[in-house]
């Protein structure tokens, strides 16, 4: 390993581990630190087990790191009641108990000794002399209790982490001096030094230190969900429409917070496929507007979602999605819904699916999805998950430094109405009336209150003014120019810069093919095995729909073997690949996780291991070699 | 600007002609000869030229069903949806746009059975909307299903032994649900309908018309809606439709009467002076003055930057 610091902060839910989390990861980011979290929650309002690691780094911090090397463990304050431990095991104890199997050789213990009890854990002096951990018991409630209130020992906790790493104070003071009154700033400010006085009492006898670095540039500490968030805000999204549900709920917050501010709207309304709906009433009407949830509520808006391709209403839908299927495991990562937001509503489907592969990727995809959908007339799915929705990394401020893209698409003014091909009735024919760019399937709309733009927008197959027919040419015509649209969104696509990204050896034997969220995981991975000699790239995938195909038979065919790596049980990407390319079943391989947790670089390393013969699952992971189902 | 300039909602508007909402090929309505739904579409037609309002205002989002395809035959901008979506996308045009007149359409099962989650919520939030509910107390289109307005017992082919449930109580429901103007008028009484409809429209708020419409060939057994009562004509009730116990008490009364035979009509509830859902949201600043949907046509707009809002995360 290298001198970064992977600190893992544990305790129940409900106890501030997570705002204690974010705020030290900006103290380091602040002090020239390259930082990344890894959010691990439980569906509960008030206690269960629950972590954050902050994984830091003089150089930059693509994924969550194999394990951690710092463990900060809190009590629970709300742990189940001893008599549930037969359902739930001893939840008082898990704070350190349930962190030790991740905890790296040499690695650093402090634990709350006025809420822990190290005795109830099985071996754990021998674990401890085993792989050279170093323990420093500290009463951080008592200290807390004492020195200002109890709901502080965070901040005792924070105080000796900074002893024992060796890392000032100041930076931590400065951002809670941000954020914090003056009486509640000095009593927390007391704390750190209190703690950080009583943990330097200790003799260190760790390796461990925080490293130090700078950054050249302004960097913002930014989350998946803040970058599709601010690509909405940047693209003129105005409008936003949803239900709660996790981990959607992080964009719904955000947009709700900050559209109305801008002169925009935000609806929280009864149901997803109201949600939805509401989204294409509003985009109709002429305004730019996004809509989303995760799975379950996803599911709902599987009508509009094809109302919305049938009338060729441009939309916005985001999926966040979690551990499936039914409600599944709300608040844990999952890459399950693939085929779910591909195919997903009845006829042939004719949407543009895209699946960023990092926070500034969720900028510039959502972006590009209301690009594409006001363009093209569709609706374009942008899909991530819980990992990427909540893991908070440095990003350099001028990813956000762009112009703002209101542009409507393919809509008419007045001026070009009046000009635009009218049927004989007098109605606009919205549904084809420009023979140019009928070519690539648009046919660019007006908006409800133009003079001479009227027609009807209808789900049924509909003729070129959008009134109802049955008839077989025109229907035939009309699905032929629809789908036409997602060729020229292809070669737009194709014509632009690669949403695909390549990392790795120039001339490797060895591929590692995945999509989304995992990209940071797969490029640390790939940096290791080649570093050890190997020759491996990847090629991370974000277009899903339209595929592209060219880049990834490109890939392919370059290298003899493909380990695919996914979050999901049953391969759904391996198997789009292999539908869009009608080949290589005999070249990719599976790497799968699907036990709620993102995937660890090793794992992906021991996987690629697998292609030569080594035991390539661990205890998270499944593979599923070539030719099997 | 690339939008015709939006008259004021408020303002007395000289009457335009009615036939300019016939589109231009008249088309051959699919509805069955005798349908009460001709009776919508004329009222409609109507009440729209009678009010001043020009094709190109009004925005008529309608559901599936017979009912749904009013909008084949008005002209106007038109949104022909989901089963039981009307109003949810309604809503949101209305809002994306004040300047347009939103009407919603869709029949029985659509508006109170797939689409009752939003008729109740639509209501709650009020919003500045006419909803038209073509009420024949059957399904149509599907070729005579029980729908949740068929009385008790009535059977069909999903229900040969009868309906063993209580039928939905349409104006009840708006009422709790928080409509501000609930009416109920039937098409063959055309010169009720127009006006009620005429009062919807110009009601600020969500208008609910449940519009009786009979359907002579799935509901045969069933009434023409003759002969009917407008409650407001009759000496026989007196009620006042701005007080939500006495309206409830009306409402509730003329719900059992349909089941035994007498239609009573006319208007049933009023809150003038509720605000729409839109109001409110403009008060409070969470509703921009200007229509946003020109906002995208104006050259000269400022839009905000995300990058203005990382200070939080510096």
């Amino acid at each position: 390993m290298t001198g970064e610091i992977a600190w893992r902060i544990a305790g129940g839910s409900g106890d501030g581990i997570d705002s204690t989390s974010q705020n030290f990861a900006k103290a380091l980011m602040r002090s020239g630190l390259h930082v990344f979290t890894h959010r691990h929650y439980p569906s509960r309002i008030r206690g269960g087990h629950t972590y954050v690691e902050v994984r830091a780094d003089d150089e930059p911090v693509r994924a969550r790191g194999d394990g951690f090397n710092f463990l900060l463990a809190l009590g629970d304050s709300f742990a189940r009641n001893p008599k549930e431990d037969a359902y739930y095991g001893n939840e008082q104890a898990k704070p350190l108990a349930e962190n030790l199997d991740d905890l790296r050789e040499g690695g650093v213990i402090v634990y709350d000794e006025g809420l822990l009890d190290p005795s109830v854990i099985d071996d754990f002096d021998e674990r401890v002399a085993a792989n050279d951990w170093h323990v420093y018991p500290m009463d951080l409630r008592g200290l807390a209790r004492e020195e200002g209130r109890e709901v502080m020992r965070n901040t005792a906790g924070v105080g000796a982490t900074c002893a024992l790493l060796d890392y000032p104070l100041d930076p931590i003071k400065e951002l809670m001096g941000d954020r914090m009154g003056g009486d509640v700033y000095e009593a927390n400010s007391h704390i750190l030094d209190v703690a950080r006085g009583r943990a330097n009492d200790f003799d260190h006898t760790h390796d461990l230190r925080m490293p130090t670095g700078e950054h050249e540039t302004d960097q913002v500490l930014v989350s998946g969900s803040n970058g599709i968030a601010y690509g909405a805000i940047d693209a003129g999204c105005r409008f936003v429409s949803g239900y709660p549900m996790t981990p959607w709920t992080e964009v719904f917050t955000l947009l709700s917070q900050h559209l109305p501010e801008m002169g925009g709207i935000a609806e929280q309304v009864e149901d997803e496929i109201a949600a939805a709906a509401l989204a294409l009433g509003a985009s109709h009407a002429g305004v730019k507007a996004l809509s989303g949830s995760s799975g379950g509520g996803f599911a709902l808006m599987s009508e509009p979602l094809g109302l919305a391709e049938m009338t060729e209403t441009p939309v916005v839908l985001v999926e966040a999605t979690r551990a499936g299927p039914s409600t599944g495991m709300p608040t844990k990562t999952e890459q399950g819904d693939l085929e779910h937001v591909l195919y997903t509503s009845q006829g042939d489907s004719c949407r543009v699916v895209l699946a960023p592969g990092n926070q500034a990727e969720a900028y510039e995809q959502t972006r590009l999805a209301f690009e594409i959908a006001y363009d093209f007339h569709l609706p374009v799915v942008v899909v991530y998950d819980q990992k990427l929705s909540g893991e908070l990394r440095n990003v350099d401020a001028a990813v956000f430094d762009r112009e703002p893209s209101p542009d409507l698409g393919a809509a008419l003014t007045e001026e070009e109405l009046s000009e635009a091909a009218h049927h004989a009735a007098g109605t606009f024919e919205r549904y084809q009336h420009d023979a140019a760019s009928a070519a690539e399937g648009v046919s660019p709309r007006s908006i409800p209150g133009q003079a001479g733009g009227r027609f009807l927008a209808s789900g049924n197959e509909h003729h070129p003014t959008g009134h109802i027919s049955e008839d077989a040419d025109n229907r035939v015509t009309q699905m032929d120019r629809r789908l036409r649209k997602l060729d020229a969104i292809r070669e737009r696509l194709d014509d632009g810069d690669t949403n695909q990204v390549r990392h790795g050896a120039a001339d490797a034997t060895v591929g590692v093919l995945t999509y989304g969220s995992n990209q940071g995981t797969v490029h640390e991975a790939v940096d290791r095995l080649v570093a050890d000699g190997h020759d491996v790239a990847s090629l991370s995938v974000s277009d899903l729909m339209p595929f592209p195909a060219t880049e990834v038979r490109e890939f392919l065919d370059s290298v003899e073997r493909c380990l695919v790596v996914e979050m999901n049980a049953s391969g759904q990407f391996r198997g789009l690949v292999q539908r869009e390319l009608g080949a290589y079943g005999d070249v990719l391989h599976s790497l799968l996780k699907y036990n709620g947790e993102p995937f660890e670089p090793h794992e992906i390393v021991e996987g690629v291991g697998g292609l030569d013969g080594g035991d390539p699952a661990t205890a998270g992971t499944r593979y599923v070699p070539a030719g099997s189902d | 600007m690339s939008f015709t300039p939006l008259r004021d909602d408020d303002a007395e508007r000289e009457p335009t002609d009615k036939s300019a909402f016939t589109p231009g090929i008249e088309p051959q309505a699919t509805w069955c000869p005798g349908c009460g739904d001709f009776g919508v579409l004329k009222a409609l037609k109507g009440a729209m030229g009678d009010l001043g309002y020009t094709p190109e205002e009004v925005l008529l989002v309608t559901g599936i069903g017979c009912s749904g395809k009013l909008s084949s035959y008005f002209e106007s901008y038109g949104y022909h949806s989901l089963h039981g979506r009307a109003l949810p996308i309604a809503r949101a045009a209305k809002l994306a746009n004040p300047g347009l007149e939103v009407v919603a359409a869709g029949g029985d099962g659509d508006g109170y059975g797939i689409g009752g989650n939003h008729f109740i919520h639509t209501a709650r939030e009020n919003h500045d909307l006419t909803y038209i509910v073509f009420n024949n107390e059957i399904f149509g289109l599907t070729k005579g299903q029980t729908s949740p307005t068929s009385p008790k017992g009535h059977k069909s082919k999903t229900q040969p032994h009868g309906s063993a449930k209580d039928p939905v109580r349409p104006l009840s429901l708006a009422l709790v649900g928080g409509a501000s103007y609930v009416a109920r008028t039937a098409a063959v009484n055309p010169n009720q309908a127009q006006e009620i409809l005429k009062e919807a429209i110009q009601h600020d708020g969500f208008a609910h018309v449940d519009f009786l419409t009979q359907c002579p060939t799935w509901n045969k057994d069933a009434k023409q809606y003759v002969p009917y009562v407008d409650v407001q004509q009759s000496e026989d009730y007196d009620f006042d439709i701005t007080d939500r116990r006495e309206a409830s008490a009306m409402m509730h009364d003329v719900e059992d009467a349909l089941h035994d035979g007498e239609v009573l009509t006319g208007r049933f509830y009023h809150a003038p002076d509720r605000p729409s859902y839109g109001a409110e949201k403009r008060a409070q600043g969470d509703l921009p003055e200007d229509p946003l949907a020109e906002r995208y046509f104006d050259d000269d707009a400022d839009w905000e930057r995300s990058y203005d809002l990382l200070d939080a995360h510096r």
